[in-house]
């Protein structure tokens, strides 16, 4: 059985609006108007356990609304969702102590207590056996590398180690369900490789549940077998990366620096797409035209410097299916 | 449900504002500087005025009590809540699993604690201590009138905590309905008129009396402080006690209906 279901979800957020100027000013202390702005229409899914799925849309998509959703901090306007049979708005206490939540925009520690205490704060406010709780803060110090932060405030730490404790401190009560709302954020490259890792890890030897929201897709690759793209409060689609890969990979590139002149380089089985003085851009099938028949019709034909063959950008692909799909920031 | 989440709470918070020193020692000297200026007036007032109902050695001791008990008071809403709601950090206090209204009334009854405990101590020395081996022994701090009117004290002290801390709470909600501090900017206004804390209530007119003992305010200074010294006794004290139970209750009933209100409706949009 399914640990989440999300049946019809939708929300609508009311905002406040008023005329310009001094005139518009006046008349909202008096008749308040307001627009409607549906932040989430009739999204559905659900995950099984132990999934690790990843969320994706532009900003302003829906993907932090459905999080917050999920996990009992924001009451939809209409449909139905539950986890692990408990409904997270209406349950919310016992619902959100099963649950471990990051947001990589904001922290739960507290700003000017050592992280130590932090973590025996929360292990009080979640009520967890000290012997468990001890076990388990070892070896989430131990994974994350922050034993020689532990006696440092929050406030002192940099953006990456704060994350690492971050993640520690949401996975302390041993959670079934991690929420991770773009924990890559800010990131350099090497601590978003060695959280990408952490999380693989806690997934697969855990079977803790992982839905992840990112811009960086990188973090999907790294990461997602399932991915969700959201645009505009919609679903826009729901499948695996494998799939959405082989997709989106159907296209390929052949770069090629030609020595000479590259006026007249056309050859069958690929167009052109892009030129560069004497760099050329070709696109092709490669199941119409195997790589090694267009490389070697060119350099039959022409003097080559160099030649390249390339996968199109993951985010690339990505910003072509927001723009088809018209999910595009409003 | 038990109450360890909310010690911890309790207790981390106490901990963490027993480490202002430097703010603790600023607000000293200013209370200092402020009970000796209020001492001046209360003594020309009394000086030139007719009887009153409380003397001129109890106005004074109102007056030290109040500079050291000053932290009791709810100015303002919790700092470090109001800076979640304007940064969007107030989700996080929703997935905490506890009851977010017992939670805020804890971590204002410990920052008021620690606030006040930090405070009182000094100006004890100072004002009941110092004062007379200064040769300024008419303007000491002087002890509760009796043992029986020093328990009743620190029961109606006690309340004054938690009453303190459950209008906190309904400041933070403000806060959290309005999505600034700037929401909780009228509690001065109410809370230093009607507590006593500039003048007190007794020595207002007789026929305001009734109303002024009744409102909510009161229970913050001027009835635990009348109690101390022995203005209110037997069913007075206990009817000032009565006053501070009934809008301690109410105060948390109004909490919490409206933190259900509030946090059914707030949106936190945005990441």
């Amino acid at each position: 059985m399914a640990q989440i279901h999300v049946e019809n979800l939708s929300k609508t957020y009311r905002v406040g609006v008023r005329d310009p100027g001094l005139g518009g000013a006046l008349r909202g202390l008096f008749h308040r108007r307001y627009r409607e702005i549906a932040a989430l229409s009739d999204v559905s899914f659900s995950l099984e356990r132990g999934e690790l799925l990843g969320f994706i849309g532009p900003n302003g998509a829906g993907k932090s609304t459905t999080i917050k959703i999920l996990s009992g901090i924001l009451r939809p306007t209409s449909g139905h969702c539950d986890v692990d049979g408990l409904v997270p708005w209406q349950q919310r206490i016992a619902h959100v102590a099963r649950i471990g939540v990051v947001f990589g925009q904001r922290t739960q520690l507290w700003w000017d207590l050592p992280i130590g205490e932090s973590f025996a704060l929360l292990r009080d406010i979640y009520r967890v056996d000290p012997s468990k709780f001890a076990t388990r803060k070892a070896r989430l110090v131990d994974m994350l590398k922050i034993s020689s932060l532990l006696d440092t405030p929050m406030r002192q730490l940099s953006l990456g180690q704060r994350m690492r404790c971050e993640i520690a401190a949401a996975l302390l009560h041993a959670p079934s369900i991690l929420f991770l709302d773009e924990p890559t954020i800010g990131l350099d490259a090497v601590s978003k490789l060695a959280l990408r890792d952490f999380v693989k890890d806690l997934n697969r030897t855990d079977g803790v549940t992982v839905i992840l929201t990112t811009h960086d897709m990188h973090d999907i690759e790294a990461l997602a077998k399932r991915v969700i793209i959201i645009g505009n409060g919609k679903l826009l689609r729901d499948s695996s990366f494998e799939s959405m890969r082989s997709e989106v990979l159907g296209e390929r590139r052949l770069i090629v620096d030609f020595a000479g002149d590259s006026d007249d380089v056309a050859i069958a089985g690929a167009s052109i797409r892009a030129r560069d003085g004497r760099s050329v851009e070709y696109v092709f099938d490669p199941l119409r035209t195997a790589a090694h028949t267009l490389i070697s019709r060119i350099a039959a034909a022409h003097d080559v410097v160099d030649i390249r063959v390339e996968d199109p950008k993951i985010e690339e692909v990505i910003a072509r299916f927001y723009a088809l799909h018209g999910a595009v920031e409003s | 449900m038990t109450a360890l989440p909310y010690l911890a709470i309790l207790r981390a918070r106490f901990v963490l504002m027993l480490q202002y020193r430097a703010a603790a020692f600023a607000g000293f000297a200013t209370q200092c500087w402020w009970g000796g200026i209020k001492i001046m007036v209360m003594a020309a007032f009394y000086a030139s005025a007719a009887r009153q109902p409380i003397d001129l050695a109890q106005v004074i001791t109102y007056t030290w009590l109040g500079q050291g008990l000053l932290g009791l008071l709810p100015w303002q809403a919790d700092a470090e809540i109001s800076e979640a709601v304007e940064t969007g950090n107030v989700a996080y206090e929703r997935l905490r699993p506890v009851d977010t209204h017992t939670l805020w009334l804890a971590r204002a009854v410990a920052a008021r604690a620690a606030n006040t405990s930090l405070r009182v101590v000094p100006m004890f020395v100072a004002a009941a201590i110092v004062l007379p081996l200064i040769g300024l022994g008419a303007w000491r701090w002087r002890m509760p009138s009796s043992p029986q009117a020093g328990a009743l004290f620190a029961i109606s002290i006690a309340l004054t905590v938690l009453l303190s801390s459950a209008f906190t709470v309904l400041l933070n909600i403000a806060v959290t309905a309005l999505k600034t501090r700037r929401a909780a900017n009228l509690a001065p206004v109410l809370v230093s008129p009607l507590s006593g804390m500039i003048v007190p209530l007794v020595l207002m007119p007789a026929w305001l009396q009734p109303f002024l003992f009744w409102q909510p305010f009161a229970g913050l200074v001027d009835i635990p402080y009348r109690i101390y010294f022995a203005n209110l006794t037997g069913l007075a004290a206990l009817a000032g006690i009565a006053a501070q139970t009934l809008w301690i209750v109410l105060f948390i009933l109004a909490g919490r209906a409206w933190m259900a209100r509030v946090m059914a409706r707030v949106d936190m949009q945005g990441s």
